[in-house]
């Protein structure tokens, strides 16, 4: 009946599927280093957002099962698993895989109408209420056997035998900033601790790579731009970079900032949410990079090391002043120097 | 090689033409029946000047141009007119439409071809005059009339159109490789009208056989064919020039004024077809793909059922139904015996696998994906947005009608969102409210008027009254004794009385405003004469000035304003004597037992006669709208079409108001003497001038407006000639 007639194959369950793919050589890698408590959280939160969103689906009357089949729920929950800590408690990703499903996505309207990304906004929810919980990271020093991992999920019951430092506090930049604070270390000295050499610096690093891998497979199969995750990386470089050559000493160095994983994450998977971020391409380019300057910003100078999800909510606030403002001029329209 | 530019946007496609182009152009076999719409070109339809029972020629005439957008339709074989009446019409709306059925002879025989040998040095005018009673009009889709394209002009760059960028269809390209020497013969002929400084051919680059032969055709001339990147939609007039000269055509703008004009092939073919041979447009290349045993392109007589086509080329049992035109533009038939038209390029045989139905749509997920194919560089994601919400400002304001309907957006859209049937919508939405908030501001502006006039009367009856009074008190000789009673004692009932009637006027106005939609539908149908007369009024002044020397704009405006000024002061003599006949005809009056009957029977004939125009003038209106149901996308012509009729019902209407004005000028002097009222209406005559004026402004202005939206409806058909 209506034109056109044909439609490219490319549907929003064959995207989701795609970057879900593209998620895997990180998730590997972060299992690898991370240990065995990802695959749990990866567990619970997929469950979790299935079931959240089909009965969300189901209260508001549209066909479930169709739906459910785009994917978009398993992607939020898969991107709360990677950020939240491989030993959290059980219900705690629970809790923010609920708050991401039913309140920032299916409350909103479901998918294409929620302002805020919801995994961001699910991590915020519970590092905000339940601060202590989400310091609950694989000790590199003890490592803990894959029943033990689960068993602390579960039953927050460490082995008998095992010392009370199986648990870290925090990611790597969690760790660089407490270090800082409480045992004046400076940037140097922190990089020399076998901590930073083993989880958070040498693996965090591979798991930033394996996550620009699939980045740059998103892209070249054009399923996200390449100017939020680029200008995002510039933005973030672009404050490190002067503040580093300033003060080495208190400052670390840009790479770090850039390879810290959850950085490449947010870069390729996170501010490319195109439901929550601006629609043209200058848009997008100060879009990332002003979440790119708030990363580092709350990073270094605020209280949350995790910054990620405060950096990306902030601006999601932005974005639909950004749509208005920024409009690309139509075909014919004059441009300046351009041809008439 | 010249420089090429690229447009914003655009998608590549799977091209899906070798299917066709494997077979040379076909010749099925002629069909037993022919049903002509009269429609086949943008504007006014054709006339017919044939009748049922007439035996016709193959090439004679059967319908004649109506007026300068229109263009000439002809017996694309010989036989017997059996027909001329509402037969279903190749059209999105399916709805029915003039058509003229020829029963074929089977004999095929030529009426005597006369061409147009003289092309080289006849008037440019003679010759477009000549294409237009060949029925030449833009074969790429627009129907718009050629001859209204070869305004002749110096002209920069002349751009003929072979991209011919959607899937399947590859009409153009068989034509270019077959029958090249004549396209390049029309171009001489296009050439010698628009004089350009250079041709350039737009061929898109994966049609190489075409491209050869057009480059071994135009071997001696300046001509020059350019292979262009295959990108979808390079076949839209403004994306091929764009991609040709680097120009990009706003909205709005005509072409000419940019320096460019653009023809399909396939015109500029029939050109060389009328004017060398004689040949008018009785038959079209039609490409017949899809879901069929023997695609391949046809050359089929216009008005050939479609049903006889898809026969020829063995249409698959498992169709799912007939889609005419291609995959991204073209729509699906409901009625599948529809004779084709000098717009139908192809005929595609839709089935499941090829064309499986849409699957459900997803919300937008604001991939951009839809903006990133955009070739009018537009947002469709906030269209689409602005459109569901039926927010039709906003998306006005975000250029929807900058849309060409490409279906680009549709297509790469991952939410599966019928995005261009959303800006169809909004469009048609929005052309009807536009109808309608025109009619209702005229509506209330008169209404307005009118409470005004009203307050004015009571204002002035009061001062008649107070002025008789003081007369018969410094004159107690003159009056009688019943004199004086009549004056005293009316004088507190009149002003009551005169209230009393002017409330119930207004009250019956509101009433009649609310009740019956008809008065008001009236009120807008006369304003919009009005506006016409206005407009043809300043046209025409505008012309005058044009005609004289460029130097002199002022002239321009003077001559509008002189037009309007009359135009205003016909409209206030009109009002005046419409109220003067109103107050007469109330009892209470003091002027009444006075006023000659002769002013009340003006009066009347001026109501009856304006009531005739207005008669008239709602036939036009309905005509028109009848073109606007029947080619919903050619809003612009209906009203130029509309403007005309009107314009001329406007005429007789403002002749008939001009009599009625004298003849109550004539009755009025008497009246003047008798009643003291007289003095008191000067001035409100005044204050009607004013506000007429105001008002004949006002209507001016909409009524450029209008002229603007025409001339812009108009350009964005030209668009469609690719
Ligand atoms: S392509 Fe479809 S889903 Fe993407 S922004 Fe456009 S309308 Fe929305
Ligand atoms: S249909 Fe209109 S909005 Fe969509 S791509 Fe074409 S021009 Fe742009």
């Amino acid at each position: 009946m209506h034109s056109p007639h044909i439609a490219k194959p490319t549907t929003v369950s064959v995207i989701m599927f795609k970057v879900l793919a593209a998620l895997v050589p990180g998730l590997i890698l972060s299992v690898f280093f991370n240990g065995i408590g990802v695959l749990a959280q990866l567990a619970l939160a997929t469950a979790t957002a299935l079931l959240a969103e089909a009965a969300m689906l189901k209260l508001r009357g549209v066909p479930v099962r169709f739906f459910l089949r785009d994917g978009s729920a398993v992607l939020t929950a898969w991107l709360l698993a990677l950020t939240m800590p491989s030993l959290g408690a059980w219900w705690l990703i629970v809790v923010a895989t609920l708050f991401a499903i039913v309140i920032a996505k299916q409350l909103y309207g479901g998918l294409g109408n929620n302002p805020f990304n919801p995994a961001m906004a699910g991590f915020a929810a519970v590092i905000v209420a339940f601060p202590a919980q989400m310091a609950q990271w694989a000790s590199p020093g003890v490592p803990l056997n894959a029943l033990q991992q689960l068993a602390y999920i579960f039953t927050h019951q460490l082995p008998s035998s095992g010392a009370p430092d199986a648990v870290a506090p925090a990611t790597s930049l969690g760790l660089l900033k407490t270090r800082m604070l409480l045992d004046g270390y400076d940037v140097s000295q922190f990089f020399a601790t076998p901590l930073y050499g083993h989880v958070a610096g040498f693996g965090g690093v591979w798991i930033a790579l394996a996550y620009l891998a699939g980045g740059l497979f998103l892209w070249r199969q054009r399923l996200i731009p390449w100017q939020t995750p680029v200008a995002m990386l510039v933005g973030a470089a672009s404050v490190a970079l002067p503040l580093w050559q300033y003060d080495p000493v208190h400052f670390a160095n840009p790479l770090f900032h850039l390879t810290a994983s959850a950085t490449m994450l947010a870069a390729f998977f996170i501010v490319t949410d195109p439901v929550t971020a601006p629609t043209t391409s200058r848009g997008r380019l100060i879009f990332g990079f002003l979440v790119g300057v708030l990363l580092y910003v709350i990073r270094v100078f605020g209280g949350m090391p995790d910054a990620v999800a405060f950096a990306v909510l902030i601006m999601n606030i932005a974005v639909p002043f950004i749509d208005h403002t920024i409009k690309p001029p139509v075909f014919g329209a004059k441009r300046k120097g351009g041809p008439a | 090689m010249s420089k090429l530019y690229t447009f914003h946007g655009g998608i590549e496609l799977p091209e899906n033409k070798q299917q066709s182009t494997g077979r040379p152009i076909g010749t099925p076999p002629l069909p037993a029946r022919l049903c002509l719409p009269l429609s086949q070109n943008l504007g006014n339809p054709a006339k017919p000047c044939v009748a049922v029972g007439d035996r016709v020629l193959k090439g004679q005439r059967i319908a004649e141009a109506d007026g300068t957008v229109s263009a000439a339709l002809h017996a694309p074989t010989s036989g017997t007119v059996v027909e001329i009446a509402p037969r279903a019409f190749a059209h999105p709306s399916g709805l029915a439409e003039t058509a003229i059925v020829i029963e074929a002879d089977g004999r095929d025989e030529w009426q005597p071809r006369q061409g147009f040998p003289l092309w080289q040095s006849a008037e440019p005018a003679e010759v477009r005059r000549f294409l237009r009673d060949m029925g030449v009009v833009g074969l790429g889709g627009s129907m718009f009339p050629t001859s209204l394209k070869l305004a002749s002009e110096t002209l920069d760059t002349l751009v003929i159109n072979g991209a011919e960028c959607e899937p399947y269809i590859s009409c153009d390209d068989l034509l270019m490789r077959e029958r090249a020497a004549d396209i390049v013969a029309g171009i001489a002929i296009v050439t010698r009208l628009m004089q350009p400084k250079q041709v350039l051919i737009g061929i898109e680059d994966n049609k190489s056989e075409a491209i050869a032969a057009m480059r071994a055709a135009c071997m001696n001339t300046p001509y020059r064919v350019v292979a262009v990147p295959t990108k979808y939609p390079s076949g839209s007039a403004k994306q091929l020039i764009r991609v040709l000269t680097g120009i990009e055509i706003p909205h709005g703008m005509r072409y000419t004024d940019m320096g460019v004009q653009c023809f399909n092939v396939g015109t500029v073919y029939s050109v060389c077809r009328a004017v060398e041979h004689g040949e008018p447009v009785i038959s079209r290349i039609v490409t017949l793909s899809g879901a069929v045993a023997r695609p391949q392109n046809v050359e089929a007589l216009l008005g050939t059922p479609v049903t006889e086509l898809m026969a020829w080329a063995g249409l698959s049992p498992r169709n799912d139904g007939v889609i005419l035109g291609g995959p991204m533009t073209g729509f699906r038939l409901s009625d599948l015996s529809v004779g084709i038209t000098k717009s139908s390029n192809c005929l595609l045989g839709s089935s499941p696998k090829l064309f499986p139905p849409r699957p459900p749509a997803m919300p937008c997920i604001r991939c951009g994906e839809c903006a990133d194919a955009c070739p009018a560089k537009l947002q469709p994601m906030d269209l689409f947005w602005f459109a569901k919400t039926k927010d039709f400002g906003k998306a006005q304001e975000r250029n929807l009608f900058d849309c060409i309907e490409c279906g680009a957006c549709s297509y790469v859209c991952p939410s599966q969102l019928p995005l261009v049937d959303y800006y169809r919508f909004a469009k048609s939405e929005i052309w009807a409210a536009e109808r309608d908030k025109k009619a209702s501001d005229r509506a209330r502006s008169r209404h307005e008027f009118r409470l005004f006039r009203i307050e004015r009367e009571k204002i002035e009856k009061a001062q008649r009254l107070a002025e008789r009074s003081t007369a018969a008190k410094a004159a107690p000789q003159t009056a009688t004794t019943a004199g004086t009673n009549s004056h005293l004692t009316p004088s507190a009932e009149d002003k009551s009385a005169a209230i009393k009637a002017a409330m119930e006027r207004a009250a019956a106005l509101k009433a009649t405003g609310k009740e019956s939609p008809v008065m008001q539908s009236e009120e807008a149908k006369q304003a919009a004469i009005q506006a016409a007369m206005e407009r043809a009024a300043a046209r025409k002044a505008a012309r005058e000035a044009a005609g004289e020397t460029p130097l002199q704009p002022p002239s321009a405006s003077d001559e509008a304003k002189k037009a309007a000024i009359q135009a205003a002061m016909e409209r206030a003599a009109a009002q005046r004597a419409a109220q003067a006949a109103a107050s007469v005809g109330l009892p209470e009056t003091p002027a009444a037992p006075i006023v000659p009957n002769n002013v009340l029977d003006d009066a009347k004939k001026a109501a009856i006669q304006a009531a005739m125009a207005r008669a008239a003038a709602k036939k036009a209106e309905r005509e028109a709208a009848e073109v606007n149901q029947r080619s919903g996308a050619a809003p612009a012509t209906n009203a130029l079409d509309d403007a005309k009729k009107a314009a001329i019902k406007a005429a007789m209407e403002r002749a008939a108001a001009k009599k009625a004005a004298l003849d109550t000028a004539d009755a009025a002097p008497p009246a003047t003497d008798t009643s003291p009222a007289a003095p008191a209406a000067q001035p409100a005559a005044m204050d009607d001038a004013k506000r007429a004026a105001i008002k004949a402004a006002m209507e001016r202005a909409a009524a450029r407006k209008a002229a603007r939206d025409a001339e812009q409806g108009r350009d964005t058909e030209q668009d469609k000639d690719s």
